[in-house]
This record gives C-alpha cells, structure tokens and sequence, in this order.
C-alpha cells in the first residue's frame, strides 16, 4: 500500500468542437490511500480531466490506467465498475427523491443476491421495501453521518446534499473518490468537518482526489498536490515539500508580454461610486460582502478573481438586476452638466460642492475656489457669460434596471453559455440590435432601418464574419456572437461599460478587435470595467485592478506595477492590509518624481 | 341514472389507456403530444386484427388478444417514431408530437375511407368477441351491480389492470425509481449508472402501446365496430386527463370515470338545445384548467410534472 498507483493517466487530450482545447497531453497519477490536490485557474481543464475518469467525457488520446490495468471508461456505469465515484460540483441528485432513494438509484442486483430463479431474485430486488431503507440508515448511522435519509432532497442544505453524494458513493463501493470543490458551497465549519471525514476515508485506505483552488485548504487537506495550467499538466508536487508561493507561481506561470496598446487615464474622475455593497443570492449566502470602490471616467478598471468569486453578482448589482443588493451606488453623470446658478443663494453649498470636486469649467478643467473671493463666485456665478457645471449626481439604489440602463449603465455580460444571455439565437444581428430601441420610436411598426445601419456598422467594424445581417445569431461562430454582443452595448454610446468576460473562448485577434474595441471607449472619457479570467490580459489593458476573494475586494492595485504573482495570491487570500489605489496616489507619486 | 354510469365507465377507459401511456411517457421526461395520433395508430391496428381474426373464424378470445396485440404494435410504431426523433435526433418534442397526431389522424382517415363500409366489416367482429358474455358468462344475474361493473368488454378490465400496473411499477419499484430520475434530472440519473437513452425509448414505446390500445377499444368496443372518426378529440381528452390526475394512474382511473361522465353527459340531458350541449364539451377541459390553477396554488414539488419534461438530454452538453 501506499505507493501503489490507484489511477495513472498518460497522455490524455480533450478537445470541445476545434477551438477549445480543454486538456493537453496531462500525465498525472494518484496513489492509493492519499489525498491528492488538483489546483488550477479557472478554465484550466481540472473539471474536464476528472470528468474522463468519472466517465462523463471520453477522452480524444491518451490512456487511463486504473490499478495497474488499462482501461475504457465510456459511461457512468464503467466507472462505477471500476469503483470510481465523482462527487460533482453541482450536485447530481434528483431534488424530487427522498436520499434513500437518491442512494439506491441505478444499483444493479449483485450476482449473489437472494436464492432460486434469477428473474424471482430480480423480481424481489427490483421491490422497493421500507425495511431496505430503514437497513440503509442503520449502516449511514454507524459511519456517523448524521443525516436522516427519508426526507426529500429539496428540504436539505447544500453541506447535507453533498453528504448524501458522499454516501452514494460509498454506498456503491467506490474506493477512488473524486470531488469537484467541494468547499466552494460549504461554511467553515462544515469545511471542517469535510476535511475530517476526507481524512477518516483515507485512513480507511480510499484513494481522494479533491479539485481545488484555495491554497489554504491545499495545504490542510492534501498528501500531494497536481498544478494543472491552462490544460497542461504543471507539476506534481509534494504538499509537505512545498510553499503557498511555490504553487501560486505554478498556477499563474510566467507572465507574458501581450503588447496592448495602453495609454495613461486623461484626467480621471470618478464616474461610479460603490459603498459597502452587498448581494445575497438565491441560497441565502452573501456572495458580495461591503465592497466599496470608484470608477472613474477614461480607465478601465480590471476585476480580477477566480470565477464564482462575486463578479457577477457585483456586476448585476451595480445594474440593478440582483434584488437583495445593499449599499449604495452613486452615478455622476457628465452629460447632464448643469450651470451652477441653480444654488447662487446659497455660497457655502457652493464653497463646499467645489472642494469636493463637483464642478468644472465647460473645457472640462476643474473649478477650484479656495483662492477666488465671495464677491468674485457671486460675478462668476450670475454673469451669464461665465457658467459652473456641474456633474449630476444620482443614486442608482431606487432605479429599475431599465433606467438605469437609460443612464448609460451598460453591463455586456459574456456568459459561459454564450447564447444564454443578451442574444436571441434564432434572431438575426438587425433584429437583436432592435432588441436594445424598440421602446424608441412612436410608431406601432418596428423602424428596421436604423438598426440595420447599426448592425452593418458593427459588421464593418468589428469585422464579424457573416454571410448578411439577416443570418439567425446562432449561427455565427462564438467569436462573431460576442462581437455583436459587445458593439451592440458600446454602439449605444454609454457611460459606464461593464464588460464581463468579452473574450471568452475568442481566438488571439478577435480578442485584440475587442481589446482596442474598450481602449477606444476608455480614451472616450467612458468608465470601462473590465471583467476577465486571463491574468495576462488584465495586467496589459486595465490601469487599476481590483480583486475580488470569496465576495470581498482583497485589494485595489496599480495594473502597471503589480506582478503576475501578487494578484494570484490576492485571488486567493484576502490580506490583513487592504491595498487601495487612487489616481490622486498616482498624481501624487508624479509630481513627486517631477 | 345506472346506463349513465356504465356508459361514463366505457367511454372514461379510453381516456384512461390514453392517459396511462401518456404518464408513462411524461415520467421519462418526454411530453408526447401525439396520443391522439398513436391512438388513431392503435385504432387502425386493433380493427384489422379484429377483423382477419374473425373472418379466419377464430375463438373469441383470440380475436381479442390479436386485436390487442396489432394496437399495441401499430401503437408502438408511432412510439418509436416518436423516440427516434425526440431521443436520438433530440427534434422539438411539441412539434413533432403534434405532426404525430396530423399523420395518425390521416391514416386513420385514408384507411377508413379505403374500407369503405364499416359497419358491416367490424361490428360483427365486435359483436362476437368484445362483449361481456367472454368475461364472465351469459349467466349472470340482472341488477345494478352487474350492470355498471360487469357488463364490459375485457378491455375495460384490462385497462384498469394497466393502470394499477404502472402505477405500482413507477411508485414501488427500482426500476419506476429509475424512470423518475431519467424524466426529473436526467443528468444525475446518468451520473448514477441507468442508461438513460435506452429507459426514455422503451418508455416511449410501451407508452404508445398502451394507449394504441385505448383506440382500438374505442372503434371495437365502445361504438361497436362503427368508425367515427373523434378519436383524435378523445386524445386530446387522454393528454388533459394526464394532468387532472397529476401525473398518477392510479387517480386516473377514477377521473377517467369522471371525464367519461362529463363527456357522455350531454347526450342524456333532455330539453337542452345543441348549442348548449355543445358548451358542456368544454367542461372537462375547464376541470383541468381548474386543477392546475390549484395545485399551482399550493406549490407543492408533488404535484408539478417531471422537472425535465420537455427538455432533451446530451451527455457531453456543457
């Protein structure tokens, strides 16, 4: 024992259509009785891998060697055979069934199960009996599990759901166990007491293979550690052997010089403030934990974090789509200057509203009354010939998605299932540009022509391969889609644009077209907030990067200073001293060096 | 009063092996809408057995038992039609349920219409073998027991019988267990080992069958070997039935009394005129209307349909 292999994979390559590259030639190996980590960024292939020994995915290449045999696993059911349970992320259980019966599902009738003529025998076997239930709970109970299996699924708590998967899975004889993060729906206690029954199995002489991006628990739980890098294997490492640092270095790689163009932010100012918001989701669990920053006009802010980490939420909380969304968010909207005659009873206001930076001339200079007498703001205020602006300022808390949308909020979200969101499959780019102005316009009839001259624009400019503009969205490839998604939200000219992964499984130059596509907004004075998965990407195109770790800003940092490394540990680890970088700092630390 | 309710239980059978079929299918997560149409199938199977049986003068019983089985086999037919385009070539499963009932209401038609006088070719058939004297003898005694729950053709029992059947199987057994899963998450019923394709097909199959059967019973028992073309109506009835009795056969059984009572009813009300008569057809479909307005009133995880009903399954969609 112990040094014995459980599982070897040589090779294995796992391709979805011809773009997507999900594993690369991954040699890795798990020895039986120990807990083996797999670590890696999103989109790094660690699901996929474990879905090949699970019997979910049939690999294109390589081979799996599972107890020093080779072996096919084509379905659920071969693995099975081969004692092989996977504990997935979502949860696959039926919501409908009590977790007895969730545990019997899909048992076959053992070789040597009663006496006389096998179809009597099957006949009995096939009966579900109380007395099986009840025999069912007697052996969950000497385990120690504590769940009660004859409530319904839909009554539980994710921690309980995922021990009657855990049940399952041993009910059914599986001694190589996979979990895919586990941790990322349970409390710390409930971690905890995971952790314990992991290492009670594993004392027991299962082989675990835990999927993982916290460093944290990698280095509690776990024997050795596999770092898996954008689907290739990294390295195999000895947990005892190595550091937090060692392995963040591992799992973010070198950095790579991406040559995007980048200009510094002319004369930022702050466009949207965000204090202490909060969303709790669905589930009841807080997801956006106080998190408080300022976007400002002509930057583009990076969120930086491993996926499931509150981007999305954060996002959507920002455009008012998430119902259960506290704090505030305060949008100064440029356009709408006003001349400052409005307040000319009222000097202090004025006095006060100028500190705080709220006005400025109509050539967009600031104004700054510290030095100027009473007598002169009153003669700058009431000469008509000289006029204050200033930016109105809204709260966003009360308004409906819709208005705020009006407002020049626009969040482009590029989900995982890209045609989920924001387009119509069977609808053409005309008809999709139309989803975004039919309100425009008074007519009963829809007024196709200037949607269609938008959709042509964003076919010529963004070079979206198309036969025509009346061809159904859903047949373009991936690349085309998100090209249509993303113009179609900059063609409305906003002033803040949220755009959440817009280069999702896009090729190199598609990427690029949409990289210049938010550098040419950012110099536009728009608030850009760019949300991505590639680290490489947010450290050449953003100016400032904020990071989110399990709901909460870990930190706002200088996008051209920070390292690679750095923001890794910051997306896994919250620290003790929360980094906040301003754009005064940065002008600051200029004149300094001036 | 005892005529109505004899008459609410033949016509209330038909609905009742429409509806059994149907659950059957809706379990495995597939909304066939083509009941009518399989029934129509079933129809056109279940006369021709019938017919050759007799006229190659057979024993009444198997008249009956190749009736039977010609329904369930043509009935069966349109099942896999169903399941090749809904399962394997996973089409839209509304659209290509409701072609089913186009193609299986015009074969009917065609069919009929190539018979040409049906009297004549099927009441015999009927007449000799779907009476009751082949269940339980000329010799029983005349009273209004006898009259409402002896007095049918086999099939009538035999419908039942299928009912009880899938209903225990679905509620008491493995395998029933494995038919939920595949139609409530068939994801995780995958996960667990059952071969979720080959359960969703032979669920579509047998499902069809069955309610093949309910059309056969309809043109040789219930009008007696006269072919009024309304089977695809009763179908239609069949699939309503489905969710009165949120999706178990054994509550079936007693609305499918119920509706066959509903249905039969305006022929018995005397003094009301065709157009009122013609409003009481509405009343079962108002009953169902009725029944998801409440149970959507509890909201209760019970009564719903099959998570999945509807939605086509792919193991490797991402």
């Amino acid at each position: 024992m112990g040094n014995q292999l459980a599982i070897e994979l040589v090779g294995i390559t796992k391709a979805f259509g011809t773009k997507v590259v999900a594993n690369k030639n991954v040699n890795m190996d798990l020895r039986e009785g120990e807990i083996l980590s797999i670590l890696g960024e999103n989109g790094s292939g660690k699901t996929t891998l474990m879905n090949m020994i699970a019997g979910i995915y049939t690999p294109d290449s390589g081979k799996i060697i599972v107890r020093g045999e080779e072996a096919v696993i084509k379905s659920p059911i071969d693995a099975f055979n081969l004692h092989i349970g996977m504990i997935h992320q979502h949860f696959k259980l039926v919501d409908l069934f009590t977790a007895a019966d969730n545990i019997l599902l899909g048992e076959r009738m053992p070789d040597d199960y009663g006496k006389g003529p096998k179809f009597f025998r099957w006949i009995k076997f096939n009966h579900l009996s109380r007395d099986r239930v009840k025999k069912l709970q007697s052996t969950v109970d000497q385990y120690g599990f504590g769940i009660d299996l004859s409530r319904k699924i839909y009554d539980m708590s994710v921690s309980e759901k995922q021990t009657v998967e855990i049940i399952k899975v041993l009910y059914r004889g599986a001694d190589i166990l996979i979990l895919d993060e586990p941790t990322a729906v349970l409390t710390p206690q409930e971690i905890d007491k995971l952790f314990a029954v992991l290492r009670k199995m594993r004392d027991e002489g299962k082989s675990i293979i835990i999927i993982t991006h916290k460093l944290n628990e990698v280095m509690a739980i776990s024997d050795r550690v596999c770092v898996l890098r954008k689907g290739e294997h990294i390295a195999t490492v000895e947990t005892a052997k190595t550091t937090e640092k060692e392995l963040t270095d591992m799992m973010v790689g070198q950095k790579i010089d991406l040559n995007i163009n980048r200009e510094l932010p002319d004369n930022p100012k702050p466009r949207l403030l965000i204090r202490d918001m909060s969303v709790v989701n669905k589930e009841g669990r807080t997801v956006v934990n106080k998190v408080s920053f300022d976007v400002c006009g002509g930057e583009i802010l990076g969120i930086a974090g491993i996926s499931g980490n509150g981007q999305k939420e954060l996002l959507e909380g920002i455009a008012g789509l998430q119902p259960k969304a506290s704090g505030d968010v305060i949008f100064h909207n440029p356009k709408r200057d006003r001349p400052v005659t409005f307040y000319h009873h009222d000097l202090k206001k004025i006095k006060a509203m100028a500190a705080e930076g709220r006005f400025h001339y109509p050539n967009g200079e600031r104004v700054d009354l510290t030095n100027i007498k009473n007598k002169e703001i009153i003669r700058l205020v009431e000469d008509e010939q000289i006029l204050f602006y200033e930016d109105e300022i809204i709260d966003l808390k009360d308004k409906s998605p819709r208005e705020i949308q009006e407002l020049g909020i626009k969040l482009s979200f590029v989900p995982e299932d890209r045609l989920n969101m924001g387009l119509v499959g069977s609808m053409s780019i005309v008809d999709n540009m139309m989803l975004r102005s039919y309100r425009k316009g008074n007519s009963v009839f829809v007024n196709r022509k200037r949607p269609k001259q938008l959709a042509d624009d964003i076919i010529r400019d963004l070079e979206v391969v198309t036969p025509n503009d009346m061809v159904p969205v859903r047949r373009l490839s991936g690349g085309n889609v998100q090209k249509v998604l993303v113009g179609r939200e900059i063609a409305s000219s906003p002033k803040v644009l949220m755009a959440a992964y817009p280069v999702r499984g896009l090729d190199i130059n598609s990427s690029y077209t949409i990289y210049n596509l938010l550098n040419s907004q950012k110099q536009r004075n728009v608030a850009v907030v760019y949300v991505g998965e590639d680290l490489d990407v947010l450290l050449a195109l953003c100016d400032r990067i904020l990071v989110l770790c399990g709901g909460q800003v870990s930190g706002i940092v200088d996008a051209r200073k920070v390292t690679k490394e750095e923001v890794g540990l910051l997306m896994t680890k919250v620290p003790d001293k929360i980094q906040n970088y301003t754009y005064e700092e940065m002008q600051e630390k200029g004149e300094d060096n001036g | 009063m005892i005529m109505i309710i004899t008459q609410a239980i033949r016509f209330g059978i038909v609905f009742l092996y429409g509806s059994t079929g149907e659950i059957l299918i809706e379990k495995a997560g597939h909304l066939n809408l083509g009941i009518p149409g399989i029934m129509c199938l079933g129809g056109v199977g279940g006369c021709m057995g019938a017919y050759w049986a007799y006229q190659g003068g057979a024993p009444a019983f198997i008249v009956v038992l190749l009736a039977v089985f010609m329904a369930m086999l043509f009935g069966a037919l349109g099942g896999l039609l169903y399941g090749v385009f809904t399962i394997t070539m996973r089409c839209n499963q509304n659209v290509t349920g409701l072609s089913l009932t186009t193609f299986g209401a015009g074969v009917l038609g065609f069919w009929g219409t190539q018979m040409g006088d049906k009297e004549i070719l099927f009441a015999p058939a009927s007449r000799y073998a779907f009476t009751p004297s082949l269940f339980f003898g000329a010799s029983t005694p005349d009273n209004w027991f006898t009259t409402i729950f002896m007095s049918h053709g086999v099939l009538v029992y035999l419908g039942i019988v299928f009912a009880i059947v899938v209903s225990v199987v679905l509620k008491r057994t493995r395998t029933g267990l494995s038919l939920r899963a595949v139609g409530e998450n068939p994801a995780a019923a995958d996960a667990a080992g059952i071969p979720v394709i080959r359960y969703k097909y032979v669920s579509c199959i047998l499902g069809a069958a069955i309610a093949g059967v309910g059309g056969a019973f309809y043109l040789l028992d219930c009008t007696r070997g006269s072919l009024e073309y309304v089977i695809d109506a009763m179908g239609w009835l069949a699939v309503a039935l489905v969710i009165f009795s949120l999706w178990r056969s054994n509550i079936s059984i007693f609305g499918s009394f119920i509706f066959g009572f509903l249905y039969i009813l305006p022929r018995y009300i005397e003094g009301v005129g065709l157009a009122e008569k013609e409003i009481l057809k509405v009343v079962p479909y108002a009953a169902t209307a009725l029944i998801l307005i409440v149970i959507s009133f509890f909201n209760k995880k019970e009564t719903q349909p099959p998570a999945s009903l509807g939605l086509p399954y792919f193991r490797e969609d991402r």
